[in-house]
């Protein structure tokens, strides 16, 4: 059966040759490599989420009486969108559960694209001929953040609404032409009734469909440059080491696509996110304490906190206090994000193409910098929560904010020596990161004590050999002779069957012994 | 193609005269190692997996059973994320276990073009296309004219149509000389409304819920002497009656990013945004002495009718809220 169906396709596409090639398409084997794959599969549980979210929410600024189920609520005035925001949570069978896996799916899909692209930095992945792929995905990294902004303002609730509030305040900051754009954007002053709806748009339709041709832009460009991969037994430039897609590799993803819906799914039942009906529905001159934004944009509030009062004005105009650490810092920090690959290349002097992946402790310059860059927005996004540290701690926001202004300068300047030397040290230490094997202490009977090195644990000798090539290149037989017609139904044994050795030396013999015959 | 085999299983030649067609089985050796597959106990991995697939059976059964009797987001949550774990571990115990263990490996091969190559491209490009532009500068020139026209216009829909010009918007408040103080329920403000430290949010009665007329008006001191708050020196005389009988009246719209100035504490007369911690001397004019907001508050200039209602002397004399890139000094 699956002859004549492969045949009906291949009558009309010819897809044995691309078909075969697909098949043995290799992918190799790091756990590193499937931070990418958490990425995607997370789009694809925002995706069907997103789906069924759409079909109940509203997004419209219009002012209606709340009279649903949620009875605190009954009787207020609160938009539509947060209305029906509301109505999923509470009226809709199984809405609160997509609302959460949508909410913490699109957390897991930033924190994973942020960790791929650490481990891309740290590996080396990005250089020549990936650097197309690195601008993908930095873009990507924006797009993703930007999207996941939209879709947490999209409930009009008080809490995403000041954010939406401090955007239009940013986006005013911008020389020359902030205030048009604001306007532009919002259609009107603030707030208007535009952002709604346009927020949604964004969101729903023209965010997913670049975020989408993106990932098909950077899957491509997988595809057809193939994986880097680690030195490892018999890894060369010239080759890829690793797993075939089929079946193999094809049977981890689904797995994996299936368990990151799974993390999904049990965070989603575990975990509350974003119960905006306790927030209530915003209005411009309400504000609660610990507003934060999603952590994603925490460095961006934590830089707009701890950002000195300055704000330049002259020759009648003004350059507003929010433009720099709003503007002006993201701008450079995305800016050499994206051009990162040609920054290295140009200070390494390094042109020539790679395909084997560095360690990190390989290059402990490049990873002390990269470790000092990290930290200095992690204390920015620490930042962030001044006022809930200050509460927490009991210690004023004085000693708070502060703390953090020295902080943020003076972390990375500790991260990135301290960095350096751990590298250095793990250079040194042969086999750093694997087991070690115990030395046993053993008494003999006459009391003296000596050292026995102790047994290989199970699972430690993993005999590691050759990879066997895959190529089209390389000429296949197909031979089960002696073989009864139907197998003889054992699935596991391989049992290499006896077959007289072929003429001109070609190997010979059968793999997958397919025990029965398919009609 | 080998000599001795005509058909069978594994062969990939179809049986003449039946429909029976054998799948052909690719093979490179048949004693290489990395067919076997990973497990060293297969049975145990089988086992595993089963398993892992029946209980994720079981959670799938669960949620259609919590979907259908409406139970709580925590048990659809549970079944349906167990249900889906089971099945992602029954699959990858399946694919790194019971599997050719490999490695296997594929050629690399240099994407890099010939240099042969790349001058037949260039050749082919550069020489069909001088034909199409040789001597034909007016039409690319008239074509580029029409392209920047189209350019140009399109900002016009899909930039300039978005939203009105901001032009004086971003200047004016809606409070007018004249404007009662009204809370967001309509109601007047009266003098002796608040206790000593009270404050409360005044908008224009004909802009209540205003985002940019939003005002903080606070009752700081009992009654004085001279009627009125005495302003900081820079500020006498223009705004000494502008504090009457110990209230004082500030824009909520924080100078930093614009959200609600809403805390104020009484002991130490300081207004601060909770946002991101931006402190206002109240008897300072609400100057910044903390966090990032640049500027003062503005202040609203107030007086007390014949009725005793509190009425706004004027509008703001500078622009509310964040500053933007045309406001200079104002």
């Amino acid at each position: 059966m699956i002859d004549s169906l492969f045949t009906w396709f291949d009558d009309r596409l010819g897809i044995s040759g691309s078909g075969r090639k697909m098949l043995n398409k290799i992918f190799p084997d790091h756990w590193s490599f499937l931070i990418g794959e958490i990425a995607l599969y997370s789009f694809i549980v925002l995706l069907a989420t997103g789906v069924f979210l759409t079909l109940y929410f509203v997004p419209s600024s219009k002012i209606v009486i709340y009279n649903g189920s949620y009875a605190p609520l009954r009787g207020q005035p609160v938009s539509e969108a947060f209305a029906s925001t509301v109505d999923l949570s509470f009226a809709v069978r199984g809405g609160l559960l997509m609302r959460q896996m949508h909410h913490w799916g699109a957390n897991i899909f930033v924190g994973s694209i942020v960790v791929h692209m650490l481990r891309i930095f740290f590996t080396g992945a990005f250089r020549k001929p990936r650097e197309l792929n690195w601008l993908v995905g930095s873009t990507l990294l924006i797009l993703a953040i930007f999207n996941g902004f939209l879709g947490y303002s999209l409930p009009d609730d008080l809490v995403s609404g000041t954010g939406i509030r401090i955007a239009f305040s940013i986006v005013l900051s911008i020389p020359l032409i902030g205030s048009y754009m604001a306007f532009f954007l919002f259609g009107g002053n603030f707030p208007g009734d535009s952002i709604i709806p346009r927020f949604y748009v964004l969101h729903v339709l023209i965010l997913p469909a670049v975020i989408a041709a993106l990932i098909g832009a950077h899957l491509g460009m997988l595809v057809r440059q193939k994986h880097t991969q680690f030195p490892g037994r018999g890894h060369k430039p010239r080759n890829v080491v690793g797993a075939p897609m089929w079946p193999t590799f094809i049977a981890k993803t689904t797995g994996f696509l299936f368990l990151t819906t799974a993390v999904t799914g049990l965070l989603s039942a575990l975990f509350q996110i974003n119960p905006i009906w306790l927030y209530g529905q915003y209005v411009p001159y309400k504000v609660s304490y610990a507003v934060q934004p999603d952590w994603y944009m925490g460095w961006l509030d934590g830089a707009l906190r701890i950002m000195p009062s300055w704000e330049t004005v002259g020759f009648g105009h003004m350059i507003p206090n929010a433009f720099f650490p709003a503007i002006l810092l993201p701008g450079i920090t995305f800016g050499v994000l994206q051009m990162w690959p040609f920054i290295e290349a140009k200070l390494t002097k390094d042109y020539t193409e790679h395909q084997i992946l560095e360690r990190p402790r390989d290059r402990p310059k490049r990873t002390a910098f990269g470790a000092a860059v990290f930290s200095f927005y992690f204390v920015l996004f620490g930042a962030s929560a001044t006022d809930v540290l200050a509460n927490y701690l009991s210690v004023s926001l004085n000693v708070v904010l502060m703390s953090f202004r020295y902080l943020a300068v003076g972390v990375p300047l500790i991260v990135f020596p301290v960095t350096y030397r751990i590298c250095l040290e793990l250079q040194g230490v042969p086999r750093a990161g694997k087991r070690k094997r115990a030395n046993v202490v053993v008494r003999s009977a006459e009391g003296g004590y000596s050292t026995v090195r102790a047994e290989e644990r199970p699972g430690d000798e993993v005999p590691e050999m050759d990879p066997l090539p895959l190529d089209e290149d390389v000429q296949y037989v197909p031979a089960l002779a002696g073989v009864p017609p139907g197998g003889n139904g054992a699935q596991e044994e391989l049992q290499p069957a006896p077959i007289a050795p072929s003429g001109d030396g070609r190997p010979r013999g059968g793999i997958f012994r397919i025990p029965r015959e398919y009609r | 193609m080998p000599e001795d085999t005509d058909g069978g299983v594994g062969t990939g030649v179809p049986d003449e005269g039946s429909h029976r067609v054998t799948i052909p089985v690719t093979s490179v050796s048949v004693d290489a190692p990395q067919f076997k597959i990973a497990a060293k106990n297969p049975r145990r991995a089988e086992m595993l997996a089963g398993a892992a697939f029946l209980l994720g059976a079981a959670a799938f059964a669960g949620f259609g059973a919590a979907y259908w009797q409406n139970y709580s987001n925590f048990w659809l949550g549970t079944t349906l994320g167990l249900g889906f774990a089971g099945a992602g571990a029954g699959m990858v115990v399946w694919g790194k276990y019971l599997m050719p263990r490999g490695p296997f490996s594929e050629a690399r091969h240099s994407l890099v073009s010939t240099e042969a190559q790349r001058e037949v491209f260039i050749e082919d490009f550069a020489s069909r296309g001088k034909v199409a532009i040789e001597r034909r500068g007016f039409l690319v020139k008239a074509l580029g004219l029409a392209s920047g026209i189209l350019g140009v216009v399109l900002a016009f829909p899909l930039i300039r149509s978005l939203g009105p010009l901001p032009k004086k918007s971003l200047y004016k408040t809606a409070w007018r000389s004249g404007s009662y103080l009204v809370d967001i329920t309509g109601r007047k403000i009266k003098a002796g409304d608040l206790e000593i430290g009270g404050f409360v949010t005044v908008f224009p009665e004909t802009d209540i819920g205003g985002a940019y007329s939003q005002t903080m008006l606070i009752r700081v001191d009992p009654p004085s002497a001279s009627g009125y708050m005495t302003p900081p020196a820079r500020f006498q005389p223009e705004r000494d009656t502008w504090a009457p009988q110990g209230y004082i009246a500030f824009s909520k719209v924080c100078t930093h990013a614009g959200c609600p100035v809403g805390l104020y504490e009484e002991l130490t007369k300081q207004m601060l945004c909770p946002c991101h911690q931006s402190l206002f001397i109240v008897s300072d004019a609400a100057t910044p002495i903390f966090g990032p907001a640049p500027r003062p508050l503005p202040q609203l200039p107030l007086y007390i009718d014949h009725a005793g209602y509190f009425r706004a002397q004027d509008g703001y004399n500078e622009p509310v809220g964040p500053g933007f890139w045309e406001r200079g000094n104002d």
